[in-house]
């Protein structure tokens, strides 16, 4: 598979993964079940400020949707932010000659 | 949540995956900053010199799988579930600097939009899940190729092994932060967070395989382009 296809493909996976998000173990995670076995849960302080909190895109009356969409939001923002530093630091070093890999 | 498993959730606190703020004394966060800090101008400079065109994409899908299997909580055992963290996926495919920038980028975005582990502690989680488990993965999945040899079955059982190690020696690096905060005590913290997460290793060890066996059987030059990390 050519280059921009391929990375195309990851993301449209990556997207379509979010779709199976809401049928998550909703069980706590490892560290939320040691917490809350030795009793340290209640050390957790709430967040400065709340923008998008457990991936539920707030003010929605579908949860599993608004599950889905934050998920979604959440692929497109990493993947951007990651592709802008992988830009910003690409090498000097072209690994090797043409690339005929991007159509 | 969706109906039909509301009745399994014991209490509608927020979901906690990540290191929120409180659990961590701020010497032990102020350490894991600066440590995580001077390993990431490294991994930049690493980078810098290293990354391909070609690998800039890459980084990009990685980022975006990585966030979308975290959301993805499979069940371990006892009512615990546990996600991947892809550490190693990432470092395997691009080297263990320039993943450790892409694991940083997607712990950053779920601290600073999703609320999913504290602004604080992010030093703390930045240490374990993207320095810890990329260095580990890394170098454990490189060290059993040289010795086991690189054929692609080793390679999917060395890339099991590594990152099953990554993130046990992520979570042990939890417990000792925890046991220095004074949140709870090593000989507690350790086997709990360590007996839990072997268990939660095996499916990173199985995601990380299957990942790793759908890239090279799609894009074969992609794994051998080798990004050397000496």
């Amino acid at each position: 598979m050519k280059n921009k296809r391929w990375w195309t493909v990851g993301l449209i996976i990556a997207l379509a993964v979010t779709i199976i998000s809401p049928l998550a173990s909703p069980w706590p995670d490892g560290l939320e079940r040691v917490a809350e076995d030795q009793g340290f849960i209640d050390r957790a302080l709430d967040p400065f400020y709340e923008i998008i909190p457990d991936y539920v895109l707030p003010g929605m009356p579908h949860e599993a949707l608004a599950t889905i969409l934050a998920g979604m939001a959440g692929v497109l923002i990493v993947f951007g932010l990651a592709l802008g530093v992988g830009y910003v630091l690409r090498g000097k070093q072209a690994d090797g000659g043409p690339h005929e890999e991007y159509s | 949540m969706i109906a039909g498993t509301t009745w399994l959730i014991p209490e509608l606190l927020p979901k906690l995956t990540h290191i929120p703020d409180g659990f961590l004394g701020l010497m032990v966060v102020g350490m894991a900053w600066v440590i995580s800090i001077v390993a990431l101008a490294y991994a930049v400079t690493r980078t810098n010199r290293q990354l391909g065109e070609k690998q800039v994409p890459l980084m990009g899908v990685m980022a975006a799988f990585i966030f979308a299997a975290q959301m993805l909580n499979f069940p371990v055992a006892g009512g615990t579930s546990g996600h991947l963290i892809g550490g190693t996926l990432a470092s395997i495919l691009l080297g263990p600097w320039a993943g450790m920038l892409v694991m940083t980028s997607v712990v950053a975005i779920q601290a600073l939009i999703f609320q999913d582990g504290g602004l604080i502690s992010l030093g703390a989680n930045i240490l374990n899940m993207a320095v810890i488990a990329c260095l580990v993965g890394y170098f454990l999945y490189v060290w059993m190729q040289r010795v086991l040899g690189d054929k692609a079955s080793v390679s999917l059982v060395s890339a099991f092994v590594a990152s099953w190690c990554s993130v046990f020696l992520a979570a042990i690096a939890t417990a000792v932060q925890l046991a220095i905060s004074g949140t709870s005590p090593l000989q507690i913290a350790l086997p709990a967070m360590g007996g839990v997460h072997a268990l939660i290793g095996i499916g990173e060890g199985l995601i990380t395989a299957a990942a790793l066996a759908f890239i090279t059987a799609t894009r074969r030059d992609l794994v051998e382009t080798e990004p050397t990390a000496d």
